[in-house]
Formats: structure tokens, C-alpha cells, sequence
């Protein structure tokens, strides 16, 4: 079976589902042409706006890691900090070399119609396919009423993606900030205003370290630090519960997804399609290791939907979103116990502590006959909570097993013991 | 072993240079750098009620300390290791951790070899003592007491050091000039590299209330009666100091030595290069002073040297560990094999050999002999507790001691080599603390 990776993002073809995001990565003709040569898809250009161009400061990013490894970055960069017309003409130059990929401007400004409109014009006339409004970022460009300072407030996210909507003939992706309380309020709001998809997710404003010989927050400029934008893999899990939530709202079944969040590999492409995206954008992770990643995403990808026999992304796209549910639609009559198996155990006894300690003490330790030590999951106390699973260090030695207890599926309002439960005899009645 | 040097002499070549030398009996492995032991100290797992903390004969908190590392709380790290193991830059060099720590690291069955415990506890011990502004331990209030220690090797010293932090005040005798014990003069000069049993004496004396009196030795200089009398409580740590003699004729012949002394020797001497070595070494002998004196042969410039032992290579003490090393720096490894006669005119110029066998359990000749030319014997075969006229019990050869440390002597303590139990510093360092502990629970019986 043959696999088309080729896809459509909010009404715009494109040749692979994996785009770069607007940020560092794309904020010059010389990456991006770096990009496209290496197989990204598209590149949603670094967000510009009206002249004259912002000044960055140094230093701009905060790392946050883990056993060596980065998992997160925060960063205080501000938008594109060169003329507007010198990346228009840039944008232009990659629309006639790269025919075959997509560009896509990003841009924002104060919400003044004029002032959206006249850029989404400029934009387009460059060549970009599609315009995204960056209502997102939360640091510098919101003191100034630009990025998350119109991306928090519902009406403006409507009227500016209105005035693009109205200005440009163009696939208008309105970009989300994660920032708020309920992301499906926002992203309602692009809906009225026309947009044909939303970008999700945008930074999350965060302090990334404290420096404590200067006490300062991290990245320090000089004496003081600023919160900045967080992303890269730690915020994943945020951003896919605000895609899955949009992808299962029905209100907004049509608004297309171009998910933004952590990823770093093809399964986390494969996670965020299976819970809606269209497609997916990319930072961080290109910026850990260069474009070349690309490649493992797209093999990864492609392998991936073979094996399990989905033809292209429009077959896998949301395969995963009616699983989501509410928590009171859970099967409560579900059971699974821990088991771990002795052939592959290493007897380093962190699945014990931590069920002693911190669950439900039911691990159990006895001797072997060779001095070691056996672990064992005592079923009656096992809850089936996971933990032990998850911080045990070998592959596979434990695994969660479900139990066979022949009761039907049952969900807390159907529960005996809750108290709200609807009442059979008194509903027959 | 790939982090291991390789001697930078050439067979039968010219002796090696003062270059040569320095590089042969220079740092056998390359200390962490910080970066190195971050990464090494990542792969920690963590365990609860680790087994290499219960392989550790002084219990130090292994995962704690690596741990500490991770956060870059090196200090803390230093201090986790010292307070288990006062003498842990010592063991974290000369411990045989292939059999104890590393050999159960449960990474082992990952990764196919182990956690560097070894390393990143040199690296967060010699971090402390290149740092530290004082000593990490303080004293407890004084108690008064006078306590005598025999011998200042690694069961003495740790005795005196926990003693003192117990409040107490030490008088240790010693009959070498240095102290140490074998950290001092047994251990192979790559294991200690850069002076480093004396600057860690100098560390534990840091805590004060202890004085070291040299070229006393008890039982010869002073009895233990004597020591009773004017002291406390007594502490015996004298070691095995004899060398056995491998009663073969020939023995007398010059040429054939103590193994320990040519190492002790070697450790003291200012240039390497005076110290003779043959240039057809023959070693006989089992356990590491075996290989330690065999591979010294070697980076001193011995065209050959064959280590001779009785059994096969799963009997001798030596590890497997140890055995490498001294094939990978040119050592020929002669097994199931014991010397019959040394023979020369005055001097040793063959050794004739007899092969052996395991017949019924028992190490029998075969009748097949074969005569080894040879200038220079090193003798490995053992040590021997040097005699306590008046002393307590002995019992197969050492001390005997109670549960308690007490030997058949009233107020009279003893630990490391000079007791039963494995021949090692990092015992020998958990004897004297204990003992330390035994003792000043003993005073406050006795006080009561």
C-alpha cells in the first residue's frame, strides 16, 4: 500500500502535514530555503508588522532540562526585528524558488482594521498562500496591545480575523493562545470571524529558572529577567488537550486544526492528527537539531500509517477524537492490575517505593534464594493507577493488564453510590 | 578497561626514561571531569534499598551521593560518602568495586556494565577536599577520655577520626615514618597517585584532637599492658606486617624478595628509577598485592615478568578485574603452577616450577617441573600479624575480637587486617568506625 503524506491545511494543499512555525526558524530567505531543502512542508514566516521594526534584546532563551536534555525553552524574543519590506521581498523570492511549498505570513499589529488589513494585503501580494494572526505571543509585543493582549480578549480575536478575513482572498489560520481559561472561547471567537483554521497552541508564559547567584529570573538581560513564551516538548500535554477540546466541540466542527505544541517526532505529529490537526507546526525541535529531524517525521510518519493502513492524513486525521470523553463518561466497571515480569525485573526497587510511599503499598518484597530481591504487585491493593509502570526504568517489565470481571460498562451517573444519580424507579414513574 | 593507560614502555627496549616512568605510575584511571560525571551520574537509577549500597562494606549512601551529584550539590555529595567512610577517596581509587558496588549495580543488566560509582565518588570527594575552606565533620563536646590506637593504617585512622568526632582524644602510634598503612606503602603507585594517601591523612587529622606518634611500634617499643594502663580503652589496628616466606629452598638467595616490600619501596622512592627491578621478573602469589607488584615490574622497565599462581584464574583472590589489567600491561600469567627451588650463585638465576592439580579437591603435584630463568623474585604469598608478646587471643593467626570489637583483653579493641574478615581497606575503614562506636558505648557502660 502506497502512502500520500500530501495534505490540505485549512484550505491550503500542501506537500507534507509538517510545517515550521512562525518563530526563530523562520525569520530570514537563508533558513528557510535550509528548511525546504531539507523536506519541510511549509513555513509559516516569522511574525512581522508594521515599521519601524522591534529591537531584541540579549539574552533571549531559557532552557529548561532534564538528565541533560532540554524539554522546554522560554524566550523572550520579540517579533521579526528587520524591515518589513525586506522580508516581503525575501518572502517573495521563496514563493518563485520553492513553487511546491507553502509560505505562509504571520502577522500582528494594534487593533486598528486599517493596520491588519494593510499588512494581510502586503502579505498576500508577496505570495504567501494563507495569512496566520499572531494573537499569541505573551511577552513584550502584548505591554505594546499586540499578541496575547488581543488573543485574550474574545471580541478582538473575532474583528481581526474579520478584517484579514475581508481583506485577502487567503486561507486565514487565526493562531490561539493557551493563556486563558477555556480555549474553546477563543477559538469560537475565530470561527465568527471567519477563520478557516486555528493555530494552536501559541507560548505559554512562563518563568523558566531563577538564576541564584544574580537573582534574577533566567534568561537574565543584564540584572533583570522578563516571563517569556514556553515550548518544546514539556508543553505537548497542554497542547493537546486544547486541540482534542476543539476537535470534539461540535459548535466548532469545521474549523480546521494546525496543531503547535512540543512536537518533536512523527508520533507526536501521528498523536495531534489523530486528534484533529489538519497539520502540524514546529519549533523547538528543529531548533534543538537542526532541520535534518524532518526526516525521521516524515519516514517515521509514512511507515507508521502503512503498518496500521491509513492511505493519507485525511484517513487518520481524528481517529482518536471520539475516545475523548468527559471523566463522567468513563467505564467505571473497568479494572487493570500491575504485573511485573521477573525475566526482565533488574531488582532496582523504584516501582516499590513509590507504591509504598506515595499509592497503595501494593508491591511486595520477598527474597530469593540467590539473595536478590522479587517484587510482586498484590492484586487486592493494586488500583491499577499506573505509577509503578511508569517509573519502573526497563522497557516492558511492567505492564498494566486488564481484568475480566464480566461487569458492563458503567458510568458515574449510572453509578449506585452517586447521590445524583437519576433515580429508575422514580423516572418510570 | 578502555579508560585504562597502556604503559608507554617497549620490550626489551631501552629502560624507560623519567618521562616514561612518570606516565606509567601516573593516575591509572583519568578523573571525571564535571561534565563526565553529570552524564554518569544521570545514569544512576535511583534505587530504593539499593544492593550496591549493601555490597558496600561501609553502607555509604550510593544512589544519595550520586544523586547529590546530579543537583550539583557536590559538597553534600562529599559529605554523604565521609560520614558512611572517612577514607572514601582512598576506596573510591583502590576499591575492588568490580566485586562489590559495581559488580551488583543493577545497570549492569541495562547496559551491560555498570554505574562509575568508583569514579563519581572520587569526583565528589576530591571536589570537597580541593575546595572545602574546613573539615566537613565537627567534634562532639570533650569527653575527657584518652584513647591509645596501634598502628596508623585505615582501621586506625578511622578509629581515631570517629573517636575524636565522638569527643575523645587520640594518642596513635605508629611504627613507619608515614602514616597510612597500606594506603601508604601497599597499594599500587597508580591506585594513589600524586601523594594521595598522605593528603588524605592530612584531610582526617583535620578534625583535630588526634596526635600521631611515629616509629613506636606496640609490642616492641611499648606493650599493650602498658598502652591499658596509661589509656582509656585501646585500639589495635596493626595490619598483617610480616610477609609470609613461601618456604622453598633458595629463599635466602638474593634477588628474591618481598613483594610488599619492593612495593612499599617503590611508593616511598622519590625517582622510580632507583628502585632495582630485574629484567626477568618471576611473581608468585595469587591476590592483587600479586598483581600490583607485577605490573609495577613491568612500568619500572622488566622486559618479562610472569606471575606464577598454584590454582586456575577463578581461585585466585585477584579479580578478574585485576587479572585484566595485568595482561593488558604485559604480563604473562602462569597458572596451576608452584615454585619447587629458587636456584643461583648467591643471586637468583632460575626458579624451577612444578605444575599442579586439583585431584579430589586437593592441590597435588603432577611430577612435570620446568626450570624458569629469572634475576629478580617477588614473593606475594601472604602477610603475617606481627607477634603481640602478651597480647590477647589469637585465633587462626589474628585477633581474636567479640561482637563488640573487644578482644579476650578487657578495654582492649581491634579491627582491619590484624582481625578476621576480607583483606580490605574499605573493611578495614567500617572496623574502625564501628569499633570507634563499640568503645565509647563501653566508656559510658563503664562510666555508669
Amino acid at each position: 500500500m502506497s502512502v500520500d503524506l500530501g495534505c490540505v491545511i485549512g484550505g491550503v494543499p500542501s506537500i507534507n502535514p509538517f510545517w515550521l512555525a512562525s518563530a526563530p526558524p523562520t525569520d530570514k530567505k537563508t533558513n528557510v530555503e535550509r528548511a525546504f531543502r531539507a523536506g519541510w512542508g511549509g513555513a509559516v514566516w516569522k511574525t512581522v508588522s508594521q515599521d519601524p521594526p522591534v529591537i531584541n534584546v540579549a539574552s533571549r532563551y531559557g532552557a529548561h532540562k532534564l538528565d541533560g536534555r532540554v524539554i522546554g525553552i522560554n524566550n523572550n524574543e520579540l517579533i521579526s526585528d528587520r524591515p518589513l519590506d525586506v522580508n516581503l521581498r525575501e518572502i517573495e523570492e521563496c514563493r518563485r524558488e520553492w513553487p511546491d511549498r507553502v509560505i505562509i505570513g504571520s502577522l500582528m499589529a494594534v487593533p486598528e482594521e486599517g493596520a491588519w488589513k494593510e499588512l494581510a494585503i502586503k502579505l498576500a501580494n508577496a505570495g504567501c498562500q494563507g495569512i496566520e494572526l499572531n494573537l499569541g505571543c505573551p511577552h513584550g509585543m502584548c505591554e505594546r496591545g499586540m499578541g496575547s493582549a488581543i488573543g485574550q480578549v474574545p471580541d478582538l480575536v473575532e474583528k481581526t480575523t474579520r478584517w484579514v478575513r475581508d481583506a485577502v482572498d487567503l486561507s486565514v489560520f487565526t493562531k490561539l493562545t493557551p493563556n486563558i481559561t477555556n480555549i474553546l472561547v477563543p477559538a469560537d471567537a475565530a470561527r465568527r470571524g471567519g477563520a478557516h483554521a486555528v493555530s494552536l497552541i501559541n507560548t505559554i508564559n512562563s518563568v523558566i529558572s531563577v538564576d541564584l547567584d544574580a537573582m534574577a529570573p533566567r534568561p537574565t538581560v543584564g540584572r533583570t529577567g522578563t516571563h517569556g513564551g514556553y515550548c518544546g516538548s514539556a508543553v505537548k500535554p497542554i497542547a493537546l488537550n486544547m486541540v482534542a477540546e476543539i476537535a470534539r466541540d461540535a459548535e466548532l466542527a469545521g474549523l480546521e486544526i494546525s496543531a503547535i505544541g512540543g512536537i518533536m517526532d512523527w508520533r507526536d505529529a501521528a498523536e495531534f492528527i489523530a486528534l484533529g490537526a489538519s497539520g502540524v507546526q514546529v519549533c523547538t525541535a528543529a531548533m534543538l537539531y537542526g532541520f535534518r529531524i524532518v526526516d525521521d517525521m516524515l519516514d517515521g510518519l509514512g511507515r507508521f500509517m502503512r503498518e496500521h493502513g491509513y492511505r493519507n492524513i485525511a484517513d487518520l486525521r481524528g481517529r482518536a477524537v471520539r475516545n475523548v470523553v468527559d471523566w463522567n463518561q468513563l467505564d467505571m466497571n473497568f479494572d487493570t492490575k500491575a504485573f511485573i515480569d521477573d525475566a526482565l525485573c533488574i531488582e532496582c526497587g523504584r516501582c516499590y517505593i513509590a507504591c509504598e510511599d506515595t499509592a497503595h503499598q501494593a508491591i511486595r518484597i520477598d527474597p530469593r534464594a540467590d539473595g536478590g530481591r522479587k517484587f510482586t504487585v498484590v492484586d487486592d491493593a493494586c488500583v491499577g493507577c499506573n505509577l509503578c509502570q511508569h517509573v519502573c526504568p526497563v522497557l516492558d517489565c511492567i505492564t498494566m493488564r486488564p481484568v475480566d470481571n464480566g461487569l458492563p460498562p458503567l458510568a458515574w451517573p449510572d453509578h449506585p453510590e452517586n447521590p445524583m444519580r437519576l433515580q429508575p424507579a422514580m423516572s418510570a414513574a | 578497561m578502555s579508560a585504562i593507560k597502556h604503559l608507554a614502555l617497549a620490550d626489551g627496549g631501552p629502560p624507560p626514561g623519567a618521562a616514561e616512568l612518570a606516565a606509567n605510575f601516573g593516575d591509572l584511571h583519568a578523573p571525571l571531569s564535571r561534565a563526565q560525571a553529570a552524564i554518569e551520574a544521570d545514569a544512576c537509577l535511583y534505587c530504593y534499598d539499593a544492593p550496591c549500597v549493601r555490597a558496600c562494606p561501609t553502607a555509604i549512601d550510593i544512589p544519595r551521593f550520586i544523586h547529590q551529584i546530579s543537583t550539583g550539590n557536590l559538597e553534600g555529595s562529599a559529605h554523604t560518602i565521609l560520614s558512611a567512610n572517612i577514607m572514601g577517596g582512598t576506596c573510591a581509587r583502590a576499591c575492588p568495586t568490580e566485586v562489590l558496588c559495581e559488580g551488583v549495580c543493577v545497570v549492569n543488566r541495562t547496559k551491560g556494565a555498570p554505574v562509575k560509582i568508583g569514579l563519581l565518588q572520587r569526583f565528589a570527594v576530591d571536589h570537597l577536599m580541593e575546595t572545602a575552606r574546613a573539615h566537613p565533620f565537627a567534634r562532639a563536646p570533650r569527653t575527657g577520655r584518652r584513647l591509645a590506637v596501634a598502628g596508623a593504617g585505615p582501621a586506625g585512622l578511622s578509629f581515631a577520626h570517629r573517636a575524636a568526632m565522638l569527643g575523645h582524644d587520640v594518642r596513635v602510634l605508629e611504627a613507619r615514618p608515614r602514616a597510612g598503612g597500606l594506603n601508604e606503602y601497599g597499594l599500587a603507585a597508580y591506585k594513589m597517585a600524586d601523594d594521595f594517601a598522605a593528603r588524605e591523612v592530612e584531610f582526617l587529622l583535620g578534625i583535630g584532637g588526634i596526635t600521631i606518634e611515629h616509629g613506636i611500634a606496640v609490642g616492641r617499643d611499648v606493650t599493650l599492658e602498658q598502652l591499658a594502663a596509661e589509656h582509656d580503652a585501646v585500639f589495635v589496628g596493626i595490619g598483617l606486617g610480616r610477609a609470609a616466606r613461601a618456604a622453598v629452598p633458595g629463599e635466602a638467595l638474593a634477588g628474591v624478595d618481598d613483594a610488599i616490600a619492593f612495593i612499599a619501596a617503590l611508593r616511598q622512592a622519590a625517582d622510580k628509577a632507583s628502585v632495582p627491578i630485574g629484567s626477568r621478573v618471576v611473581v608468585i602469589g595469587g591476590g592483587n598485592t600479586a598483581i600490583d607488584a607485577a605490573v609495577q615490574a613491568r612500568c619500572l622497565g622488566a622486559a618479562s615478568v610472569t606471575l606464577v599462581y598454584r590454582r586456575g584464574p577463578e581461585q585466585m583472590s585477584a579479580t578478574m578485574w585485576e587479572q585484566d589489567l595485568a595482561r593488558m600491561n604485559g604480563v604473562a600469567m602462569r597458572f596451576w603452577s608452584q615454585p619447587v627451588a629458587f636456584e643461583g650463585e648467591g643471586a637468583v638465576t632460575h626458579v624451577t616450577l612444578a605444575e599442579t592439580a586439583l585431584i579430589d579437591g586437593r592441590l597435588v603435584p603432577t611430577g612435570r617441573t620446568d626450570r624458569v630463568a629469572c634475576d629478580q623474585v617477588l614473593l606475594a604469598v601472604g602477610q603475617q600479624m606481627d607477634a603481640l608478646p602478651g597480647g590477647p587471643r589469637i585465633d587462626a593467626g589474628k585477633l581474636w575480637i567479640d561482637g563488640r570489637y573487644q578482644t579476650s583483653l578487657p578495654g582492649i579493641f581491634a579491627g582491619g587486617d590484624a582481625v578476621a574478615g576480607p583483606d580490605l581497606t574499605v573493611q578495614a575503614v567500617e572496623d574502625g568506625k564501628r569499633a570507634a562506636h563499640a568503645v565509647d558505648r563501653w566508656l559510658k557502660e563503664r562510666a555508669a
